[in-house]
């Protein structure tokens, strides 16, 4: 039997799914499938699609694949929802929206539970992007969990991030934040058959107005200037120019060296994720239950304290010189 | 690792009923028993369902069906998995599944059948006792 890297690169879909699968459960085998997987990852456009909870995230994922069905394109989808912090359970509700793009088999969805990590995506979220990279799907766009104002981990991700705003969610205060708001790179006002839908592409104009940069960016290089499109999912609306600016975006990002100076932003913080991550694992590993249970007596009792603790636990980790 | 993962399971209503109090209350339970719940909701097809299986690579496939096309739609999901060559996904249906239908419903390889009184605890032990828990270790 072929092993299953090369089933997955000769788009065998069982394979990418048994991948993903390896990879979200971090099986060991998982980093050396990754490893062969990366010289063949990197040619797929990745779009973060985030926004509040309610937004309407899934219903325009699901139209934006279905136009880029129309343009013959093989598109993957990594739909984010939050696990439960009591029982590690979750409800994984995306696909009911995207229920007319099951059965199409150059269509990818995967649902993932967050997993406790909280930046609006799973911890392995890149990595099994990077697998369906591979696998020949391009785009590939990421869900992320429903958001609040700092879920920002999609921009270390995705090349374009569209934030999605429904109109009546908040005055134009809440749009002057930090966060979210300023990691578009495309806005979509959803349920533009609503109203108040003008008033939110107002209010989301006027933000981006007052960014100095409109004004007094260098006129002879590539310039992308944050569109803000209105979208409605049962009129039909709108989603060929979402598609069309996504598209402009990614060309700008090329054109412009910006595709490759994200990549190496990228890479820096995947290596230091990876070796971050070896390190918890080896301090899990050093350091049992009733360990752990004697430590944290000790300093909530005040005997003693989580600095000289830390440095304890650092050496025996080999992280610092006894 | 392996042995602590979540289990994965799909939820769906195969057939034209609207009836989803019964499976929305089966993924709440199985949620809160510490799975993941990939819910799809009314109105799938075999293939809908045996797709969505396949690439959310589930532990188990749980169909409820109230209108009586049980024996009609069933046998498709089962024949779509084999087709498929999908043989280690447990699949147990729910529902109201009339008790002289239950012998041909397991004997196309359906292997829990849940009618009403059904206790969520049961179906919860059902499912952790009955999926193939080296899915992993085997490559597909």
């Amino acid at each position: 039997m072929e092993n299953i890297v090369e089933r997955l690169l000769n788009g065998d879909r069982r394979a990418l799914a048994r991948m993903v699968t390896l990879i979200e459960n971090e099986i060991p085998a998982a980093r050396r499938y990754l490893a062969e997987l990366h010289q063949y990852a990197g040619r797929a456009h990745i779009v973060g699609i985030t926004g509040a909870p309610g937004a309407g995230k899934s219903t325009l994922v699901t139209h934006l694949v279905r136009e880029w069905r129309r343009r013959d394109a093989k598109v993957g989808v990594v739909a984010v929802d939050p696990t439960s912090p009591l029982t590690g359970g979750a409800i994984l509700g995306d696909r009911i929206r995207m229920m007319e793009l099951s059965g199409d088999p150059r269509v990818f969805i995967r649902s993932m539970a967050s997993r406790g990590s909280l930046g609006g995506l799973a911890a392995s979220t890149r990595d099994v992007v990077r697998a369906m990279d591979a696998a020949g799907y391009n785009p590939i766009n990421i869900e992320t969990v429903g958001t609040g104002q700092d879920e920002v981990e999609v921009m270390r991700t995705a090349h374009t991030v569209l934030v999605v705003c429904a109109p009546g969610m908040g005055d134009d205060i809440q749009a002057i934040k930090a966060g979210i708001l300023e990691i578009a790179d495309i806005f979509v006002v959803s349920k533009a058959d609503k109203p108040g839908a003008d008033q939110t592409v107002a209010e989301l104009s006027m933000l981006l107005s007052l960014d100095p940069t409109r004004r007094q960016h260098d006129k002879s290089r590539p310039y992308w200037k944050i569109p803000v499109l209105k979208t409605s999912a049962i009129k039909d609306q709108g989603i060929t120019q979402v598609v069309d600016a996504i598209q402009q975006h990614y060309a700008y990002l090329v054109e412009s060296g910006m595709l490759a100076h994200r990549a190496q932003r990228q890479v820096r913080s995947e290596v230091e994720a990876l070796v971050l991550h070896a390190v918890v694992n080896q301090l899990k590993a050093k350091t049992s239950e009733d360990d752990w249970q004697k430590l944290v007596e000790d300093i909530t009792s005040r005997e003693r304290d989580p600095y000289s603790v830390a440095n304890e636990l650092e050496e025996k980790i080999g992280l610092r010189q006894p | 690792m392996a042995d602590t993962r979540p289990i994965r399971v799909l939820v769906a209503k195969p057939g034209l009923d609207g009836h989803d109090r019964g499976a929305k209350v089966i993924a709440r339970a199985l949620r809160d028993a510490g799975m993941e719940v990939i819910y799809t909701g009314i109105r799938q097809t075999p293939e809908m369902i045996v797709e969505a299986a396949i690439q959310e690579d589930v532990d188990a496939i749980l169909m409820s069906i109230l209108s009586g096309a049980h024996m009609a739609l069933f046998p498709k999901v089962m024949e779509l998995l084999k087709k498929e060559g999908v043989d280690d996904i447990l699949v147990a249906a729910g529902g109201i599944l009339p008790d002289e239908d239950v012998p041909a419903i397991k004997a196309m390889g359906i292997k829990g059948c849940f009618g009403p009184g059904t206790s969520t605890e049961g179906i919860i032990d059902f499912v952790r006792n009955n999926v193939q828990a080296d899915r992993l270790t085997t490559e597909v």
